[in-house]
């Protein structure tokens, strides 16, 4: 028995974006919090769950303690990277389903740009330490690195090109434009600016690679049942799936488990969000979910484009171009999409896809009858 | 290419390897490539772990490789993301695909940053970075490149 259309997402909320936020990442999280209980129309005290990413610096017992929850029945982290944001979906999901809680806020506050940059080899590097010993005396020493080299091999393989990474970006800060939250809200970006940017890693641009961000994100479920008590636009979560280690890619592998739990196919998806914390991944995730074959000739149309692509990828400008907020603003804009409430707002959206992370989770919402 | 030689940022992390990963290291201070090899069933695995993913045996020895193989796939760093890279950008890395199978992380002595390809054939060589530290590096070998490695 699974929790397919039996959970929803009542509540999104976010805070100001900015390079430097003047507050302590707990703040962040807690505005972005009332935010999205605000959004909800759900008081504090009858949350009765917690979920974090689990490199957020402010633990649960002290988010509860500021909230004034008065019983905390439940809560939990998924551990891995910044890629946990559909997991933590799930694992919610599965825990409102099983009776374990009744209201669950998930929440991610971060000083990604004043405090720890994530990009930085001497933040995040082990220090020739544990697997570090085989790859950072070499100059391997921070995400962006890894995964450059699994996207060189890939452009080697499939014969995508930097140009095509560029199509993307360029159409997620169209999205961004559009959104007043967007870091880059009033700064345009061309194909030529991005073939042109510097190289940060190579095959990395700058303009492939996300933003550093201050800022908070935080999602509210509840029952389907609870939901329909709050009169908002319904946002049933369809179906959720994790994907971690195995054969071959996570995506491949978790795109079965969600569009089997879903019951739908790959054309039935009307937007999609994917996590871009550098953007030549978004192009392989199209294809490892199997929205294409082949995503060069995709974003060579345009059909990535909010208004006129065939599937309109990103539309709140992602970490590229609106914020890093290591996928919780991708859930948001999911959201979004399926409320009617966005700044690129696709039409008729039934079907709103989520990946928070290259494959290794992912979420499909439906808009639900309230 | 002829004359360019790779200079090791002096700054990068030395290897502080684990445990199970020390005989990795202390093979190369005798000049020699092993893997992590599989007394049960053979198979190698790259880094070393402490179970065989392929039979679930725990007893291990260490396999010399011949050293040879191609580029597998390489970035180069042209930003200085850590400080030991600052003043020494462009830098090249590569992961090589051994004619054994593991893939190990690297650098090519002879080969500039701009100049390196997927599928060079390469062959290991032996640079001591400092006092008992060696790492495996590689070289462009005479072996034809191949277009595609697998
Ligand atoms: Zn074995």
């Amino acid at each position: 028995m699974s929790f397919s259309n039996a959970v929803a997402i009542v509540g999104v909320g976010e805070t100001d974006y900015s390079r430097a936020s003047g507050r302590t990442e707990l703040a962040l999280s807690l505005q972005a919090i009332r935010a999205a209980l605000d959004d909800a129309g759900i008081e504090p005290r009858e949350v009765d769950g917690l979920m974090k990413w689990w490199v957020d610096t402010s633990t649960e017992a002290e988010v509860a303690a500021n909230l004034g929850i008065p019983d905390l029945a439940w809560w939990g982290e998924v551990n891995q990277a910044g890629n946990v944001g559909a997991p933590l979906v799930a694992h919610a999901a599965a825990a409102i389903h099983a009776g374990l809680a009744n209201v669950v806020v998930i929440y991610r506050g971060v000083n990604g740009r004043s405090g720890r940059r994530y990009g930085r080899g001497d933040v995040t590097g082990q220090g020739g330490r544990g697997v570090g010993a085989f790859t950072e005396p070499h100059g391997l020493l921070t995400p962006q690195h890894g995964l450059a080299m699994v996207a060189r091999r890939r452009m080697h393989d499939t014969g995508i090109a930097s140009r095509h990474f560029g199509m993307q970006a360029v159409a997620q800060r169209r999205h961004a434009n559009r959104n007043p939250r967007a870091t880059f809200y009033g700064r345009t970006l061309s194909l030529e600016e991005h073939q042109a940017s510097r190289l940060i890693v190579d095959p990395f641009h700058l303009f492939d690679c996300c933003l550093e961000t201050d800022g908070g994100g935080a999602l509210v479920l509840a029952s389907a049942d609870r939901a329909r008590e709050l009169g908002k636009p319904l946002v049933l979560i369809r179906a959720a799936a994790q994907s971690g280690p195995g054969v071959g890619s996570p995506a491949v592998r978790g795109a079965k488990r969600l569009f089997d739990m879903a019951g739908i196919g790959r054309g039935d998806v009307d937007v999609i969000q994917i996590y871009d914390h550098f953007g030549p991944f978004v192009l392989f995730a199209l294809e490892d979910y199997g929205f294409v074959d082949d995503a060069a000739p995709l974003v060579e149309e345009g059909g990535t484009d909010f208004d006129s692509g065939r599937l309109p990828v990103n539309t709140s400008g992602g970490h590229l171009s609106e914020a890093y907020l290591q996928g919780i603003n991708h859930l948001i804009e999911a959201t979004r999409q399926v409320r009617g409430e966005s700044t690129a707002q696709v039409r008729d959206v039934r079907f709103s896809f989520c990946d928070t992370g290259i494959g290794t989770g992912s979420v499909i919402l439906e808009r639900g009858e309230s | 290419m002829s004359g360019w030689r790779f200079e090791r940022p002096p700054n990068l992390p030395l290897p502080r390897p684990t445990e199970e990963a020390q005989p990795f290291f202390n093979a190369l201070k005798e000049r020699r490539l092993v893997v992590q090899c599989c007394s049960n069933c053979g198979a190698l695995q790259h880094p070393p772990r402490a179970m065989c993913g392929s039979c679930q045996s725990m007893t291990f020895h260490w396999e010399e490789m011949s050293g040879k193989g191609c580029v597998y796939s390489y970035v180069v760093t042209h930003q200085a993301v850590h400080p030991a890279l600052a003043g020494h950008t462009p830098l090249a890395t590569v992961e090589v695909e051994l004619a054994e199978g593991p893939r190990i992380t690297s650098n090519l002595v002879d080969v500039p940053p701009e100049a390196v390809k997927i599928g060079m054939a390469v062959e290991v060589v032996f640079e001591r970075v400092v006092a008992g530290v060696v790492l495996a590096l590689f070289r462009h070998s005479g072996a034809a490149d191949s277009a595609i490695s697998n």
